[in-house]
């Protein structure tokens, strides 16, 4: 059957996902008195955000949609597969 | 005028608040009346919200489980239609939150794009999707023991419909054949062992072999089932192959889904597993007619993603990543987590719950949780 390639971010369960300035990383650390350690982690070959390139150390804020607070933003610290 | 007033609280409340105030307000409301509204409601909401120290996990699987014992704890359900069975109730919540390797009943919702969404040929996308085997485009298979060969006699019909020639089942067979001559005439195709005869038992040995033969259709999908849901028609499926079926021309990918946690966490990326798993454990509470705060859920699905890979709740997940020995020793299994502490010499820092329970102290939780140090 005739394929074509689909783009997973697109995807209803996906958020969007966008890689924070290394200004937006230490504001977000310093705000909530936080270490990159402690943000919850994702990995960079995460389908989601492969296509962003990013490395160990970054940090992906994701806007969620929430049956509660109509929009949430969260972050994830990203981590080598 | 009074959008400036939307946009100062909008900091403070999140967008679904303001969405309703601005829906429920007068348009030709006066700032000062605006205010005083948005000031009363960031008081209620300030009160509402957990205060620190709250164990809201503790909440959580308290509000969970209550309802829980109330479940039926055995049902499967599935839109009227008999053949096709859903775990559902009790099995299917334990199944998600251990996140168990295979779900019991993998399922897929395909949505498709005009013109198959208003029903016109979607029979036979469907027949097309269905991964078939041999033994479904049969009329006969026969073992001709005088020649010591297998006769197959195909359902022209049924090809037609998978648009599979008779040519290509042929070059299939050779391949997955080794030792037999393959050959088609009129409309038998005829398999022969080469070189010496083979025994009865070898030639229906063979033939059981065939005809479980992979022809057409996507792997994994046993099941078709075209329904209508609102106004438009969707393919249900038992069986589940997402990586696959997302990129078929004729589907709609965006709204596509699976219900295989797994699946989901390799094709779609950790957040959409937090999403599925919200999606699925509300579906079975709602199903049951059972009412559990989703922010509860919310919680349960967080902590299973956070690592980027998901963990169920089972002393392999996520007790497994807990820093205290202590704490994962009152899980389960004891003897064994204090026995690799004792040895790679592991330190506990005592900083949660059950530990200082253990040792009969304070516990970090509420009024306890706050300590005092000394100013510079």
């Amino acid at each position: 059957m005739a394929t074509t390639k689909f783009d997973v971010t697109k995807h209803i369960f996906v958020p969007k996902h966008i890689i924070i300035s290394d200004r937006e990383k230490n504001q977000l650390f310093k705000t909530y008195s936080i270490t990159l350690r402690e943000l919850p982690k994702i990995y960079s070959n995460d389908p989601a955000i492969k296509h962003l390139k990013t490395k160990a150390g970054d940090v992906v804020k994701i806007v969620r949609k929430s049956p509660t607070a109509g929009e949430t933003v969260y972050y994830r610290g990203v981590i080598n597969a | 005028m009074t959008n400036e007033i939307f946009k100062e609280y909008s900091k403070q409340l999140p967008g679904k608040i303001i969405d309703e105030v601005k829906a429920s307000v007068p348009k030709n409301i006066t700032k000062a009346k605006l205010k005083a509204i948005f000031k009363e409601i960031v008081e209620e909401y300030d009160s509402m919200n957990v205060a620190p120290g709250e164990c809201v996990g503790l909440v959580s699987a308290e509000s969970i489980g209550e309802p829980g014992t109330q479940m039926t704890l055995n049902t499967f359900h599935f839109a009227g239609v008999s053949e096709m069975n859903v775990t559902m109730g009790l099995p299917r919540i334990i199944e998600i939150l251990d996140c168990s390797k295979s779900p019991s009943t993998p399922m897929m919702e395909i949505h498709l794009k005009s013109p198959l969404n208003k029903g016109t040929g979607i029979k036979e996308f469907a027949e097309k999707i269905k991964e078939t085997k041999l033994k479904e485009c049969l009329k006969e298979i026969s073992v001709n023991i005088g020649n010591s060969t297998l006769e197959i006699s195909l359902d022209k019909n049924k090809l037609k419909i998978l648009r599979v020639t008779s040519a290509k089942i042929v070059k299939a067979l050779n391949t997955s054949l080794k030792g037999y001559g393959v050959r088609e005439t009129n409309d038998l195709i005829i398999i022969k062992p080469r070189g010496k005869e083979d025994t009865v038992f070898n030639l229906f040995k063979t033939k059981e072999k065939i005809k479980g033969m992979y022809v057409s259709g996507v792997k994994g999908i046993t099941q078709v089932l075209p329904v209508k849901k609102g106004d438009e028609y969707i393919i249900v499926t038992a069986g589940s192959n997402l990586k696959v079926i997302l990129e078929l021309e004729g589907i709609d990918p965006v709204n596509t889904t699976s219900n295989d946690i797994r699946e989901v966490a390799t094709v779609l990326g950790i957040e959409a597993v937090r999403e599925l798993i919200l999606a699925e454990v509300s579906k079975v509470i709602d199903v049951q007619g059972l009412n559990v705060d989703i922010r509860h859920i919310m919680l349960v699905a967080d902590t299973m993603t956070i690592s980027g890979n998901v963990k169920g709740i089972t002393r392999y997940g996520v007790v497994s990543e807990k820093s205290s020995v202590l704490a994962r020793a009152s899980f389960e299994t004891p003897l064994k987590h204090i026995m690799t502490a004792a040895i790679s010499g592991e330190r506990d820092t005592l900083n949660s719950v059950v530990e200082n329970v253990m040792l009969n102290q304070m516990i970090p939780i509420g009024s306890g949780l706050p300590k005092l140090t000394y100013g510079k």
